[in-house]
């Protein structure tokens, strides 16, 4: 037994310093594959042999009560794969991950990600909590990361974001805004109470509302209150928000809550208009609220889309890809757009060699994004700033007529 | 007889529950979307073949016959056994695909959809189908009958293969990325090709399968026999002192015998070689198993510190969460260039004196007012404080100094380390190395033995001149100091303090993996922890069932051996006390071991 | 003050004087609090008329749900952490039966069948629920130390949580809702939702109900006399395992009660809808002293009207922004002081034998 132990521990020992002396793991691999090839991208390339399939991976929100934002926008990145069907002479594969709309999901999803050194880009995350860590990972490792709706304002902020991330989604800045000047000018409305549900996104984007609301027309809000995601009980919350009668409520909150405190508030402040955001944008809030929705006012990235491209084409692969009728939340196009976004920086940066081999610089694909300018998407004309913004940012509010969202304004 | 038939119809009819348990939970479903073997097994598939083998294996253990003996069962009546109890289940599961094709039960479960129809069909014609899954179900059954039949020295080997070749298929991710980067990295050994010849779409090569299935019970007899093969090269030799041993490596026994021996020069050869895998680990694992056992560390860390509060002091902790909490949010606060009100911006070696003190003082703060509280109402008030400490950080009346929802980002790495998960993995490792040293000592020290005079009788433990007060709010304190620490290093691992990361579910899991593990024993916290916390990182594509895996562990962990994993000697003794006391009383106690204990050749 | 197992002599020690403080320090904050509201005069009394009455329907489902948690306690000394889930399982079953009536047209048309249906499904999937958990996982760990069935009913409350997410699926459900239970009722000049009327008054019938069951009939004889003490229990000719499943299964049927009573409140089910219902309820035993049944239903009411009127009457009084954030930090709070100054509950406990 004792000689048995020896022999196997100094073949351990053997073995593991000679991977300890090939000295520290880095994610990229070089770019030696093919031959003569000398990679001189700063961070490092990545290199797909013939017929290697290239690789994209995704962080987006697939299980849970908000599955169907991730689902929707990760169909959206399907699609654009099936559209688009090969990259510099290469198909393309998907990795898809999830990022549990939280900050351990998507730290979790980008540490996956990035461990794979086969994997050029993501596009991700969903929810903006996941979007903060993984942007920070995603870019500590030189991997560039596109999210098709992520909205907090902080991560584009001069300040706060991260020089490998970018965005197709508006920045809420934006929506809050929109809505503020909604209500101002179509409204009319001076007095307003907000709710949020802890959630950064919620957060930010009543802060906002707020702001706006006061700079551009005076209006005055009469209450802020905070629930979590998980309750039920607003009775109270709502019973003192309506004791400042507010003649409009808005409350940028996701589906689970959003429902219940839209069928609450109907009994508690039957005179007050409700309103909320892109978090509640979707089929499944309009089922788990009922009737009670009807009425209410939702702001939302603009699916007016120009072009027929939209109806014609993506709709139907959509449809195909999904096994859905109808998209089922509202950034399936963005996803398309930063897919094929991507796509593009891919073919502009490529090094292609004679027997097919095809060889990717991080940083020169990031410096191609970030430069994009004037590309026409879906969701319209997108231009990136150098904070990663790259959004086209049409913001419209629709209300909920006979159970759908009609779209109304601007 | 009779018993035997009735024994398998019941073990059938729950192998039947089972089936359709798992697959209107959806797991089969789920599960089968991943490839065991590329093209041929999905592990939805395989988990209603495992089960079918587990209610067939369980169908022919030996019985317990007139007089008490355990008889064990002649090959045909094993056979008839296992193929019967199959059957039942299988035509359970049969009569489920065939009410699912039939009526549309997805209105209310949401599983009974087309896809796990498909799963479930092998042919076009919905009876042919629920036919071959009676069949398959008895086939299988049968083989799990079969186990029964074999020697130990053989049924050992087939087992180990079954489960090394699911594991291997399982941890095709990490593996496959792994051996990509050593490619990279020693390029003399075949790395890539390893990966290509083993994995293809996300699941093994069937050729792969069958090399595996040869090579490890080949292996794993080698290793069994392995004296007997060294002779064959060396010739006679001397006796040895430690005698005949033909039992697999010494970690199979308990940690009993291992204690009892002499620190040998073997031992401290497995210590040296286990320093050393754990120096080197991170760059042979890659990134991305550096920061699963990144994780991994952070919840042994925490598991210590309740391993303490809960496993040595007795005090049932519900809201450890707490601490945790606090350890990260001071560490931001301290640290990061993004703090709201008081940004000292420190370097994180500078705040960890700062993080011990924020730990004594909550661990005084908590214990204080629990000090009266006995068993439940501890548990629910500690669970309280939990959830106020997640509801203030998360609050925005407290954000102008905690961030409120938005948290605190920007929290810098640790200098000289980096973030990194293969940088911060050491001094991770290297605290919870000191944390576990620390809680070794306490264990064995006067603090120690007052602890457990506590948790077994508190007022006689006064009468004895022990200041509970004292030694609570002692454990409390170190309590909260391991747990604030792994908080602080959470901080920096993910560079941002969300609110949301600090909700009750982390101290169900600190509190899991210590009893899964086993209460009151080191190793145990760290097996708990890669068991319970790196197995589901490495697994993420089953989150929607870890829940649902985990509360079916811990049920079945306290029915069968609540003493955990790596039980604690002592620990051990209490927990069945009361069960050896009324084992003398009843005439069928315990298990079936599935060992004949006599054999008489097949009676009846 | 705990009396020790020797005398000390009585001197004004540290700890006095922090409870002392402690005494003060809570009287102030409540007076002053609430002084500051009521002076500040944001809500007017339609809106405390309306607080008071939320947190009383609340604290009726809670009280149910409580008295399951206390009947349990009362004879088995251990807490069912599951019993939540319990709850979770009658409501969201009963959904199905209600959308099904619905489907078919039945549902407000005919009440006097809907509403029992309903109520029946609900009470008996979770009396189903909690018979199969007492005999899976808690009979075989009577005799074993207090952690073991603690984490076991943890384990099982996981379980029962995403074996229903796995069944019915992980997206929130809203009720059908019923048209004549809209609009309020007037009593003694208030306006009062008559959802929260009917809550109010069905739970006030089943714990009446559950009164009378422990005190006058025989099988709340044998549970008094299984709680009191088993084994003398057992002599006198009672079947203790009898009692015990007879004890769940009425816990089971005021979980499922109270899951129905919870919903035409807040329409909605999911399959996370007991968790913090069932920490909340188990709180409010603890509050009114566990094991006692009196104890939990005063202690049900207690929380629901702390975390409806707590926020609102005691914090905006100084300026605290969101207060409803903080309802569960006030109810926690509440429940550690009152186990401070009482640590066995307002009502007292059942001692362990």
């Amino acid at each position: 037994m004792q000689k048995n132990m020896r022999w196997s521990g100094i073949l351990v020992v053997m073995m593991l310093a000679l991977a300890a002396c090939q000295g520290e793991g880095t994610p990229a691999t070089d770019g030696n594959g093919g031959g003569e090839f000398e990679c001189e991208d700063e961070v490092g390339c990545v290199t797909y042999g013939p017929g290697e399939p290239i690789r994209i991976g995704t962080a987006l929100v697939i299980t849970g009560p908000d599955a169907s934002l991730g689902l929707d926008s990760q169909y959206g990145v399907q699609v654009a794969g099936e559209v688009r069907g090969e990259v510099a002479g290469h198909s393309v594969e998907f990795d898809f991950q999830d990022d549990g709309c939280n900050a351990e999901g998507g730290t979790a999803a980008a540490r996956t990600l990035t461990s794979d050194p086969s994997i050029v880009a993501v596009i991700g995350t969903s929810c903006s909590s996941a979007g903060v860590p993984a942007a920070q990972i995603t870019s500590d490792a030189g991997v560039v990361m596109v999210s098709p709706s992520n909205t907090a304002p902080s991560l584009t902020a001069p300040e706060t974001h991260q020089p490998y991330y970018l965005r197709t989604a508006h920045n809420d800045t934006v929506q809050g805004e929109a809505m503020a000047q909604f209500v101002c000018e179509e409204l009319g409305f001076t007095t307003a109470a907000t709710v949020h549900d802890g959630s950064p996104y919620a957060e930010q984007l009543q802060q906002v509302f707020q702001e706006q609301f006061a700079e551009l027309c005076d209006g005055e809000i009469t209450g802020t209150e905070a629930v979590g995601p998980e309750d039920d009980d607003f009775n109270s919350v709502l019973t003192s928000l309506a004791a400042g009668e507010p003649e409009i409520l808005y409350y940028p909150i996701f589906t689970a809550a959003g429902a219940l405190m839209t069928q609450q508030a109907r009994e508690i402040m039957p005179d007050t208009v409700l309103a909320g955001a892109d978090g509640m944008f979707s089929d499944a809030f309009l089922e788990a609220a009922g009737d009670a929705a009807e009425g209410m006012y939702l702001s939302g990235p603009d699916l007016a889309f120009s072009g027929t491209f939209y109806e014609e084409e993506f709709k139907p692969a959509y449809t195909e890809v999904s096994g859905e009728a109808e998209p089922i939340s509202v950034f399936h196009a963005h996803a398309f757009d930063a897919t094929t976004m991507i796509f593009d920086a891919i073919e502009e940066v490529a090094v292609e060699e004679d027997d097919g081999t095809v060889h990717i610089g991080r940083q020169a694909l990031a410096d191609a994004l970030f430069a994009t300018s004037g590309f026409e998407g879906i969701t319209g004309s997108l231009t990136c700033t150098e904070t990663g913004d790259c959004a086209d940012p049409s913001i419209s509010v629709s209300e909920v007529i006979d159970g759908a969202f009609e779209r109304i304004w601007p | 007889m009779r018993n035997v038939m009735r024994r398998a119809v019941i073990t059938g009819l729950i192998g039947g529950v089972v089936f359709i348990y798992l697959s209107l939970v959806g797991l089969v479903e789920a599960f089968d979307e991943r490839s065991v073997i590329t093209g041929l097994l999905g592990l939805g598939r395989l988990v209603l073949m495992i089960v079918a083998i587990v209610v067939g294996y369980r169908a022919a253990v030996p019985i317990r016959g007139e007089r008490g003996v355990l008889v064990p069962l002649g090959p045909a009546r094993a056979l008839g056994a296992g193929v019967l109890a199959g059957a039942i289940a299988g035509a359970m599961l049969g009569a489920l695909l065939l009410v699912m094709i039939s009526v549309n039960l997805q209105v209310m479960l949401t599983s009974a959809s087309g896809r796990l129809i498909t799963v479930l069909s092998t042919s076009t014609e919905p009876v042919v189908s629920a036919l071959i899954l009676i069949g398959g179900a008895a086939l299988f059954a049968g083989l799990g009958a079969g186990l029964n039949l074999l020697p130990g020295a053989v049924r050992r080997p087939v087992v180990v293969a079954a489960l090394a070749v699911l594991l291997i298929s399982m941890l095709e991710p990490i593996l496959r990325v792994m051996f990509v980067q050593l490619e990279a990295q020693v390029p003399l050994a075949p790395f890539g090709e390893l990966a290509g010849f083993l994995y293809s779409g996300g699941g093994l090569t069937p050729v792969a399968t069958v090399v595996l299935l040869v090579l490890v019970p080949a292996t794993v007899v080698g290793w069994a026999n392995q004296r007997r093969l060294v002779g064959v090269f060396t010739g006679p030799r001397r006796p040895e002192v430690e005698g005949i041993e033909e039992e697999p490596p010494a970690r199979r026994r308990p940690a009993t015998a291992a204690r009892a021996e002499r620190p040998s020069a073997r031992r401290l050869v497995v210590y040296a070689l286990l320093g050393v895998g754990l120096l080197l680990a991170p760059q042979i694992l890659g990134v991305r198993l550096s920061e699963v056992i990144g994780t991994v560390g952070l919840f042994v860390l925490l598991g210590l510190g309740l391993n303490i509060v809960v496993g040595y002091a007795g005090l049932l902790d519900l809201g450890y969460v707490a601490f945790f909490a606090v350890g990260a949010y001071v560490t931001a606060i301290l640290t990061s260039v993004a703090s709201p009100a008081f940004a000292p911006q420190l370097s994180f070696w500078a705040s960890i004196p700062f993080v011990m003190l924020a730990a004594a003082l909550i661990g005084l703060m908590i214990g204080a007012p629990v000090l009266r509280l006995r068993g439940d109402y501890l548990a629910i008030v500690t669970l309280g404080f939990g959830e106020i400490a997640r509801i203030l950080f998360l609050s925005d009346w407290l954000s102008p100094w905690l961030g409120g929802a938005q948290g605190i980002l920007q929290i810098p790495a640790p200098e000289p380390v980096g973030r990194d998960p293969q940088s911060l993995y050491y001094p991770i490792i290297l605290f919870c190395v000191i944390a576990a040293l620390a809680a070794w000592s306490f264990a064995n020290s006067r603090v120690g033995r007052a602890w457990n005079a506590m948790r077994e009788d508190e007022e006689v433990a006064e009468a004895t001149g022990i200041n509970t007060t004292n030694y609570k709010l002692l454990a409390f304190a170190t309590g909260a100091a391991f747990g604030c620490i792994g908080g602080a290093f959470f901080a920096v691992k993910i560079g941002s303090v969300f609110p949301h990361s600090f909700d009750i579910e982390v101290s169900i899991n600190a509190l899991a993996l210590i009893i899964l593990g086993g209460i009151g024993s080191i190793p145990g916290v760290i097996v708990g922890a890669l068991v319970l916390v790196g197995l589901p990182e490495l697994l993420r594509e089953f989150a929607e069932y870890r829940l649902l895996i985990y509360g079916a562990v811990l049920v079945t962990m306290m029915l069968v051996r609540p003493e955990g994993l790596i039980p604690n000697r002592q620990r051990q003794a209490e927990l069945h006390e009361e069960e050896d006391v009324d084992d003398q009383y009843e005439s069928d106690a315990g298990e079936d071991t599935g060992e004949p204990v006599i054999t008489t050749g097949g009676a009846a | 003050m705990q009396i020790p197992l020797f005398k000390r002599p009585e001197r004004f020690t540290l700890t006095d004087a922090i409870m002392w403080a402690l005494r003060v320090g809570i009287v102030a904050f409540v007076v002053l609090g609430s002084w500051a509201t009521l002076t500040k005069g944001t809500y007017s009394e339609a809106a405390w008329a309306s607080f008071v009455t939320a947190g009383v329907a609340l604290g009726s489902t809670y009280a149910l749900i409580a008295m399951g948690y206390t009947l349990v306690y009362g004879i088995l000394f251990m807490i069912n952490f599951a019993h939540g889930e319990v709850f979770m399982a009658g409501a969201f079953t009963a959904f199905f039966a209600a959308s099904g009536l619905q489907a078919m047209g039945m549902f407000e048309e005919n009440l006097l069948v809907s509403i029992p249906v309903v109520l029946a499904v609900a009470m008996l999937t979770s009396m189903t629920i909690a018979v199969l958990l007492e005999r899976i996982a808690y009979r075989p760990l009577r005799r074993a130390p207090r952690l073991v069935p603690l984490i076991t009913a943890i384990g099982a409350s996981l379980f029962l949580q995403y074996t229903f997410r796995g069944l019915y699926g992980a997206s929130v459900r809203s009720y059908p809702t019923l048209s004549i239970l809209s609009g309020d009722f007037l009593i003694l000049g208030m306006a009062i939702p008559k959802t929260r009327a009917v809550v109010i008054v069905a739970a006030i019938a089943l714990m009446v109900g559950l009164f009378y069951l422990v005190e006058r009939t025989r099988t709340g004889r044998s549970m008094r006399a299984v709680s009191e003490d088993k084994d003398v229990a057992a002599m006198m000719g009672i079947d203790v395992d009898r009692v015990i499943v007879q004890t769940f299964a009425i816990g089971g049927l005021l979980a499922g009660a109270a899951g129905v009573l919870y919903t035409l409140l807040f329409n909605q089910v999911s399959y996370s809808m007991g968790f913090l219902p069932g920490i909340k309820a188990f709180t409010a035993a603890v509050l009114g002293g566990i094991g006692n049944i009196a104890g939990a239903a005063i202690g049900g009411l207690l929380l629901g009207l702390l975390e409806n009127v707590g926020p609102f009457l005691l914090l905006d009084g100084f300026g605290v922004p969101s207060v409803n954030q903080l309802r569960d930090v006030i109810a926690f709070s509440v429940l550690v002081l009152v186990l401070i100054f009482r640590p066995n509950g307002l009502l007292g406990r059942k001692e362990g034998t």
